[in-house]
């Protein structure tokens, strides 16, 4: 990596983008598996491993899978978040095996929400 | 269902309800996704524009939680017409306020309209949980991935830096940092602007900037949550700390058992290192600063500033007498700034946002005295008794009801709320009849408790207080590290007394002796573990005093958890027969026939209520 400059921060800005906001191109789904120490103890490590597998599984190539820390609300872990492109955030919570899949199926691929499995869809205020 | 229910506009915003002169409303989505799309630049084009146009009286903007319509974002709805803005620009703004807002003719361009909603899944603003969040030093929780450092640049990471080194002289800095009366997160809340004021001008080099991660209140971790989510903000937080103070050495103090936090704090240091965000020449603005990490053995007395520095220095994790300050005679005898992870993660925003904008957030008045309120936001783990627990931060001023039932959901199990302790082993215990008061420093400190670093534990009606203040005491015990006397010997003295009232064994006067022995801790121990240490006896006298009466004369334990004070007993009317307790029990103390009704025998029995929890009929009662 190369030493930055003050202007190099708006590059990577824009670069980045691409890789994490659908609407600039990432791609059609985005799945985040909430992984602090309250979700991984919960869970999420697996809920990982299943996520990956059912993407490998689909085929699909448009799919955006990465982690973040915890997202707050940990007596409901583990969690994530699925994101369709042109659609709001969705939030799942209290994960299990047999839940990821159905939500893989239904969300990620159909693009049908999972009712049942959701917290809410959105965003939280920030700043 | 509209994009934002009414009744938000009104809890929002006063402005809201008629009669207040405005006429019309722009509700601007601020939203983590708007808001990275630029809703806040858009609120400051139309706040210019309507003074522009002398709109300000009539026309008021007002910024609300996420509508759900995040891929549209920035998202802005006009009430009353309910007129939907979407994917807007700050170019645009000029145009819109002129047509609609002055010419009274909505922009059709701009307008979106929303897809029946075929899902009943409600939006993260209507959850109770998320609702009267407000994300501050958490402002990337659960969005980026905290091992990409581009990824907190792609949200304004490391801007604050680079503003701060291209256009602010470091004593400009330390200024902005006192008028924004940001105070310290860790507890104590000191003024943060004043504390590197004190440093900047200590005599003395090299000069520290150390970051206090060695959180240790049992129940709190909103320092490894941040350090674990978002590990770059503490590191830009103590860039900007340096710069301001003029040092180049920082150091972050984090206990061993974070593994996961160390783990990424390190990756985030490599990576800021590699990218020359640490290290020498920073932004080539000549600006020299880099970060090394010191584990602590997680010692409690060790989040005290003179014990960490002596723990750094190889020495045993022990204080020393306050009248010598660490920002004068800190590490090696240098001059030391250390902050709480929550300060330095707070920093870049205020930075970047501006004083203005921060402290309109929270209590108080800090224009011209630091210490005259409490501005931005709290973290809080909120755990204990409450139905949803998790990380919540929160604008300072909100209440204690608010937080434990709105975003805490309440009591589970149809339980009654008895109280929450605040501040961890420092802080005290707050009864029902308080649950109206603000969270602010000052507030929290008036009744007897304290901010400290966030814990916040609710107890219900079966929990004892006076085993509540047996358990932060023992852990203290444990903890003092025996320098002084009133700390080391005056604890173990407080612990035995409150053993022997929860075993029945006290005699009369107790109370008065324990009160006496609090306050003699309280007054001459040298540092702030035992200066604080009886607060939770002292609160729980203070508005419980009749549960430990209760306990010394009547040797009674009102809330029946005392074991020694209680008697476990069935109710001959509720019980059923069904044979459930007695397989339970691991004494084989239950009797009776099956369809009959159950008896305990008490000098079998050893109390530990396997009975009560596993009885489907609440026939288990305590006496």
């Amino acid at each position: 990596m190369p030493r930055l400059k003050i202007e190099d921060l708006d590059k990577i800005v824009e670069q980045k983008k691409k890789t994490m906001s659908l609407r600039d191109g990432a791609g059609r789904v985005k799945i985040t598996v909430h992984m602090g120490t309250c979700g991984i103890s919960a869970g999420a490590r697996k809920i990982m491993a299943e996520v990956m597998r059912c993407v490998e599984e689909s085929g699909a190539s448009d799919i955006v899978v990465t982690t973040s820390g915890c997202a707050g609300f940990c007596s409901r872990e583990p969690m994530m978040t699925v994101e369709v492109i042109e659609q709001a955030p969705v939030k799942y919570v209290e994960l299990d095996m047999k839940k990821v899949n159905i939500i893989f199926d239904e969300h990620v691929m159909k693009g049908n929400i999972v009712k049942d499995y959701a917290l809410a869809v959105g965003s939280e205020q920030t700043l | 269902m509209s994009a934002i229910p009414r009744k938000n506009v009104e809890e929002k915003s006063p402005v809201g309800k008629r009669g207040d002169g405005h006429r019309m409303h722009l509700m601007l989505c601020a939203g983590t996704g708007c808001v990275s799309g630029g809703s806040y630049k858009i609120k400051d084009a139309l706040e210019r524009e309507l003074a522009k146009h002398k709109l300000t009286d009539e026309v008021a903007v007002v910024m609300t939680g996420c509508n759900g319509f995040c891929a549209q974002g920035p998202v802005m709805v006009v009430q009353p017409d309910e007129i939907f803005y979407q994917r807007l620009n700050e170019k645009d703004i000029p145009y819109l306020v002129e047509e609609h807002m002055l010419k009274g003719r909505p922009v059709e361009k701009f307008m979106y309209t929303r897809p029946v909603e075929k899902s009943a899944v409600p939006k993260m603003s209507e959850i109770g949980f998320f609702q009267k969040q407000r994300l501050l030093a958490l402002r990337n929780r659960g969005l980026i991935d905290p091992e990409v450092i581009e990824e907190y640049i792609a949200r304004d990471g490391y801007k604050a830096l680079a503003k701060v080194l291209k256009e602010m002289e470091p004593e400009e800095v330390v200024r902005e940092m006192i008028a924004s009366g940001l105070r310290g997160r860790g507890g104590g809340g000191f003024p943060t602007g004043i504390k590197w004021k004190t440093c900047r001008e200590a005599p003395g080099e090299p000069k520290y900037v150390v970051c206090n991660a060695d959180e240790g209140d049992p129940g709190a971790y909103m320092d490894r949550s941040i350090i674990e989510g978002d590990p770059h903000s503490v590191l830009e937080g103590m860039a900007i700390a340096a710069y301001a103070i003029g040092s180049s050495r920082g150091y972050i103090y984090i206990r061993h058992e974070y593994p996961l936090a160390l783990e990424r704090l390190e990756k985030a240091i490599a990576d800021a290192r590699e990218y020359g965000l640490l290290g020498e020449n920073i932004f080539d603005r000549g600006f020299n600063f880099d970060i090394a990490i010191h584990i602590g053995a997680g010692a409690f007395v060790c989040g005290e500033s003179t014990a960490l520095m002596a723990s750094m220095e190889g020495r045993p994790g022990e204080p020393r007498a306050k009248y010598i300050h660490t920002v004068e005679h800190g590490l090696w005898d240098r001059p030391t700034n250390l902050n709480n992870v929550e300060t330095y993660a707070n920093v870049p925003v205020i930075i970047l946002r501006g004083v203005e904008w921060f402290t309109s957030i929270g209590t108080g008045d800090v224009s011209d005295n630091p210490w005259g309120g409490s501005k931005g936001t709290k973290v809080f783990s909120l755990v204990g008794k409450v139905r949803n627990t998790g990380l919540v931060e929160v604008p300072m001023g909100i209440t204690l009801r608010e937080i434990i039932f709105d975003i805490g959901g309440g009591i589970p199990n149809g339980k009654k709320f008895k109280a929450v302790q605040t501040g961890g082993p420092s802080g005290g215990v707050i009864p029902e009849s308080l649950l109206d008061l603000p969270v602010d420093f000052d507030q929290l400190t008036n009744v007897g408790s304290m901010m400290g670093s966030g814990g916040m534990i609710v107890m219900d009606e079966n929990d004892c207080m006076v085993d509540i203040a047996r358990y932060f005491i023992d852990f203290l015990v444990d903890e003092s590290c025996g320098k002084c006397l009133p700390c080391r010997e005056g604890l173990k003295q407080i612990s035995r007394m409150l053993n022997d009232i929860c075993s029945g064994q006290a005699q009369k006067g107790v109370l008065k002796l324990l009160e006496r022995t609090c306050n003699t801790v309280a007054s001459c121990s040298l540092c702030a573990l035992g200066g604080s240490a009886p607060n939770p006896v002292l609160s729980t006298l203070r508005y419980f005093r009749d549960e430990y009466e209760a306990h010394v004369r009547d040797k009674r334990c009102p809330a029946g958890l005392c074991k020694d004070l209680i008697t476990y007993y069935i109710d001959p009317d509720k019980c059923n027969g069904c044979m459930l307790c007695a397989r339970e029990c691991p004494q084989n103390a239950i009797e009776g026939e099956r369809k009959e009704p159950h008896k305990i025998q008490t000098d079998l029995c050893i109390k530990c209520g396997i009975c009560r929890d596993v009885c489907n009929r609440d026939a288990v009662l305590v006496r």
